[in-house]
């Protein structure tokens, strides 16, 4: 024969990936979409600074004019100083928020008006300007100060927003994929009972289910590929080390969430109930493992609550092996973890499923 | 040796027996069919002998293998096309059938071979949710066939399609036993019944209630032809006292002769020279499932 003869498993490979690369929809849900809030985090939120603290100054105020010249470069880095006319004028832009602190000197005493509006402003706008009236009272007396701070940040001068969003986020788009593919096949073979017809043909179902997770595997490591290959060429992802646990981290949580979204289809009836399923199992399981924002600063019930999720594992490994520098060591507890819960949810959608929907 | 043997085959659903000890034998080479309205446990029936379908009671056995458990021996040897059609989606029909055809380790030519051979050739590039109804049973035909089984089942291929569809389909599904193949196609429509099959199994309320030749069970029905003449050709009362004529009467159509005596009234229609735009209808398969049911059949 001419053309040559494909063996079950990669005719079925075939099959799934055609089937799901011309679905527009499974598209850009698995790439697309995620990408779009990488995007979103990553460029737009990465690249915001804290802007500088506007502050108007009434009338004379000595303490700013005659700061010696280091100090007062220090002081310009914090402080956007203007000249306001009259202090009524002035505390009417503080309430309004075009300011947020106005400035006057009595004598020794310098008085700051602030808005609370903003508390990482006022915040800073009290303790900066503590900072340097300590310092020039201490310069004043002639005396070396007795202690001096010194203060590094622990993390590469590299880390930033991107570092922290893109594992988290590649998690989300991979389980949702994973879940999705694996919902939408089983309802939607076993409505047009392709599953029954692939019963009656001579091949086995390690075949069939082989050739299902294959694609979603490559579908799930295609997705690391690009969010990493973006997020350093276009974001200045850096990533550390043992980044190549990811791969084994990706595998065995696509397994897990495959097993999740086998489940919905196993108990949904129709394939939009089944996908349905899956999105109400998955969306708030990603928000509650730290996909789209830090879990540090949740109450210690929602972060005991995420310990219960596979995806805050995958999430927590994949960041720790990705970007916080730690070994490959620190992948196996996440790596035992999830293939716990994938083992267990197969099993429970084993015993749920049906051939057929009625 | 025959291809199907199945006896007192049974299965319920909780209150309801979907098929009730069915008893049928199925020889090699012969098209069967399985008819009965919606309901009647034609698929449940299919679906036990093609091994899907566990029986509660009975035995199956298809050709001389055990059916249940999934017989490994036994799927390269029979197709089987379901009522819906199971196709993966976004393929094209090329793509489908080639699909197929590597699950049963044959190559992509013969694939295009039966792709030309149901006529879709020009349609091998278009999704399978392009093909119009009777596009997609002919693929769905060509997939169950494609690895050239000895024995081919094939589940209402024809319904949900307009009479023309259907009747396209009908060449290509009585050439599908020429080569010996044994066929059993299950079916709502008499009609197609009597012009696939050679034996017709009648089956309502999960019983079969006879097995015969399409000929042999109208013939069993002893039922009286009807002679339509054309309007004007033939008063009522002189047709009345032909012999063998057991009742005369106008129609819409001409006059209705009823008589248990065809040939010899036709003899007395022709040598009086009645014989233009004359009509014989005899019993159907209609008249059959109306005898052995009591009801009217509707599909």
């Amino acid at each position: 024969m001419s053309s040559p003869t494909r063996s079950p498993f990669w005719a079925l490979s075939i099959a799934i990936l055609r089937g799901f690369l011309r679905d527009r929809a499974s598209v850009f849900f698995a790439l697309i979409f995620p990408l779009m809030f990488l995007v979103l985090f990553g460029g737009l939120l990465g690249s915001q600074e804290q802007s500088k603290v506007d502050m108007i100054q009434v009338g004379a105020v000595p303490f700013v004019d005659d700061l010696p010249d280091d100090v007062a470069e220090a002081f310009a880095q914090t402080f956007d100083v203007s000249k306001g006319t009259s202090l009524a004028a002035a505390l009417d832009e503080v309430r309004k928020g075009d300011a947020d602190v106005a400035i006057e000197q009595q004598g020794d005493r310098l008085i700051a008006h602030y808005t609370q509006t903003d508390q990482v402003k006022a915040a800073v706008t009290q303790g900066t300007l503590r900072a340097f009236v300590d310092g020039i009272n201490v310069v004043e007396t002639g005396q070396p100060p007795a202690y001096q701070l010194v203060t590094e940040r622990v993390e590469d001068d590299s880390l930033t927003t991107i570092q922290f969003v893109t594992p988290g986020l590649l998690g989300w788009a991979v389980a949702m994929s994973a879940a999705f593919g694996a919902a939408a096949t089983l309802q939607g073979w076993r409505q047009s009972k392709l599953l029954r017809r692939l019963q009656l043909a001579p091949v086995r179902t390690g075949t069939v289910v082989g050739a299902r997770v294959a694609v979603t595997l490559t579908i799930a490591l295609a997705q690391l590929a690009i969010f990493l290959g973006l997020g350093a060429a276009a974001f200045g992802l850096t990533l550390t080390g043992s980044w190549w646990m990811s791969i084994p981290l990706i595998v065995v949580g696509t397994l897990c969430f495959m097993a999740i979204g086998l489940l919905a289809g196993a108990i949904a009836k129709t394939t939009e109930g089944a996908v349905n399923l899956a999105n109400f199992l998955v969306l708030p399981m990603a928000f509650l493992s730290g996909s789209f924002f830090p879990l540090d600063v949740a109450p210690t019930w929602i972060q005991r609550l995420s310990d219960l999720l596979p995806l805050k594992h995958l999430n927590t490994g994949m960041l720790d092996v990705m970007v916080r520098g730690q070994g490959p060591g620190s992948a196996v507890v996440p790596l035992v973890i999830l293939a716990g819960f994938a083992i267990v949810v197969t099993a429970l959608a084993a015993r749920l499923f049906r051939w057929e929907t009625t | 040796m025959s291809a199907i043997q199945v006896t007192g085959l049974t299965k319920r659903y909780g209150e309801l027996t979907a098929v009730d000890d069915v008893t049928l034998s199925v020889g090699e080479g012969e098209f069967v069919g399985v008819l009965g309205p919606n309901g009647a446990g034609k698929t449940t029936l299919l679906e036990m002998v093609e091994g899907l379908r566990r029986p509660d009671g009975g035995q199956v056995e298809v050709l001389g293998e055990a059916v249940w458990p999934r017989n490994p021996r036994l799927q390269p040897r029979i197709g089987v096309q379901l009522q819906a059609s199971s196709f993966f989606e976004r393929l094209t029909a090329r793509e489908q059938i080639r699909t197929f055809a590597s699950l049963y380790g044959v190559g992509g030519a013969i694939a295009d071979e039966w792709l030309e051979r149901v006529g879709l050739t020009d349609k091998a590039d278009a999704r399978v949710e392009d093909l119009s109804g009777g596009q997609a049973q002919r693929l769905s035909i060509a997939c169950a066939l494609v690895h050239d089984p000895e024995l081919v089942f094939l589940d209402e291929p024809t319904s949900a399609l307009d009479p023309q569809a259907r009747r396209n389909l009908w060449d290509l599904l009585s050439s599908l036993n020429d080569t010996g193949r044994t066929v059993v196609l299950t079916t709502h429509y008499m009609d197609e019944a009597e012009v696939l099959c050679d034996r017709v199994a009648v089956m309502d309320h999960g019983r079969i209630l006879q097995v015969d030749s399409p000929a042999a069970l109208v013939r069993g029905l002893d039922a009286p032809a009807r002679i339509t003449v054309a309007p004007g050709s033939l008063g009522a009362e002189e047709a009345a006292a032909i012999p063998g004529v057991a009742e005369a009467s106008e129609g819409v159509d001409g006059l209705v002769l009823v008589t248990r005596e065809p040939g010899a009234v036709l003899g007395v229609l022709a040598a009086g020279d009645h014989l233009a735009g004359v009509s014989v209808q005899t019993g159907t398969l209609e008249d059959v499932f109306l005898a052995l049911t009591g009801r009217e059949y509707r599909a």
